[in-house]
């Protein structure tokens, strides 16, 4: 057994690892549907959009590597973290595929999750740090087809038959908690809006609106109202899912240390 | 420990109907077909298109067309269409003197 690596934790550190560990864990979500997909045409699409979202992370964590200036590498941020260092939305790490949830909840998740990066990746791309901003621009073509596929399988589950709107909604009803996160700012987004590094959480949530508004409306769905609950995934408190998933993600660095294909 | 699957009966009014794709590689080339997928509509055809045949650089732009909308000869038909055309080599320009000038064209 390898032993958890310890972090010099900066804001902007903390700031590159929430978006890095945001787009690794939906990734690995993602990943759980390979070989399970309704459809072989739709399993290749799915795929797709996780290896999509996996070359997002694997850059990202590449970056925050070498901001952390303690030599660490992507492959040691992506598997040898403890729990508590992982900063992504808590949204990601819920059940996908097993534990309740099904395909809805899977391309809903993808639509909320790229409406949200579409924004974030416009933002970076103004970033002071040029390599974020190199980054952003090549992501925000790959988000831009992740929201026309997932929009698309919303709208039509959600306009779909009777059996695929009751499944959207009940995805929905299960996302919704989660979703506040995705614009709550603390610390570290104001230090990294206040130095130019990248947008704040909140700055997203009016271009989110925009995007999954008309979506919602196609697709026969309305945005349930906010409630009080608060998810701090991006804080390192995670949900119950989370040790289940890391387990499983990191199991083989952890027994083989350095492994490589 | 033996696994039995049951035949899965097929409600043939509810599957996705078929789709020819063709995939132009680049600007010039012609749209070639590569395969075909199945997919509920034109646009849903169009972007799994684009997942399944185009992953690896394959293209820049992607046709598809309902399987059933081609029209195609019947293979009985073969040696009627096709064979005649065997002992016609004439109908290849190979019998052209061509002038040095353009020999290498």
């Amino acid at each position: 057994m390898t032993a958890s690596i310890a972090l010099n934790l900066t804001p902007d550190v903390r700031y590159v690892l929430r978006i890095a560990d945001t787009c690794l864990v939906h990734a690995q979500r993602m990943s759980e549907w390979c070989g399970h997909a309704p459809v072989l045409e739709e399993d290749i699409a799915l795929s797709n959009l996780g290896l999509d979202l996996l070359g997002q992370s694997r850059a990202l964590l590449g970056h925050a590597a070498e901001l952390e200036g303690g030599g660490q590498s992507e492959d040691s941020l992506a598997f040898l973290r403890d729990e508590s260092d992982y900063f992504n939305l808590t949204l990601v790490e819920q059940p996908s595929r097993r534990g309740g949830a099904d395909f809805a909840d899977t391309q809903l998740r993808c639509l909320f999750v790229a409406a949200w990066l579409a924004p974030l990746w416009q933002g970076l791309s103004a970033s002071r740090d040029r390599e974020l901003a190199a980054i952003a621009g090549k992501a925000a073509k790959e988000t831009r087809y992740h929201l026309e596929h997932a929009g698309d399988w919303v709208v039509r589950l959600g306009d779909g038959s009777a059996e695929s709107a009751r499944r959207m909604q009940a995805a929905l009803a299960r996302a919704w908690p989660m979703v506040a996160e995705l614009f709550d700012d603390d610390e570290v987004d104001t230090a990294a809006a206040d130095s130019g590094l990248g947008p704040r959480a909140s700055a997203l949530r009016e271009p989110w609106l925009a995007i999954v508004e008309p979506m919602f409306a196609d697709a026969l769905l309305a945005l349930p109202p906010d409630t009080a609950f608060r998810s701090h995934g991006k804080r390192g408190t995670h949900s119950e899912h989370m040790g289940y998933l890391l387990a499983e993600m990191q199991h083989l660095q952890r027994a083989f240390p350095g492994g490589v294909w | 420990m033996t696994t039995s699957v049951a035949a899965v009966p097929v409600d043939a009014a509810a599957e996705w109907p078929l789709w020819e794709v063709f995939v132009r590689a680049k600007a010039g080339l012609d749209h070639k077909h590569c395969g075909s997928l199945h997919a509920p509509d034109a646009k849903a055809a169009i972007q799994l298109a684009r997942d399944v045949y185009t992953r690896r650089q394959e293209g820049t732009s992607v046709w598809v067309v309902r399987s059933e909308q081609i029209v195609a000869s019947d293979p009985a038909d073969k040696a009627m269409y096709f064979d005649p055309m065997e002992d016609k080599v004439y109908r290849h320009p190979t019998f052209y003197v061509l002038p040095e000038s353009v020999n290498h064209i």
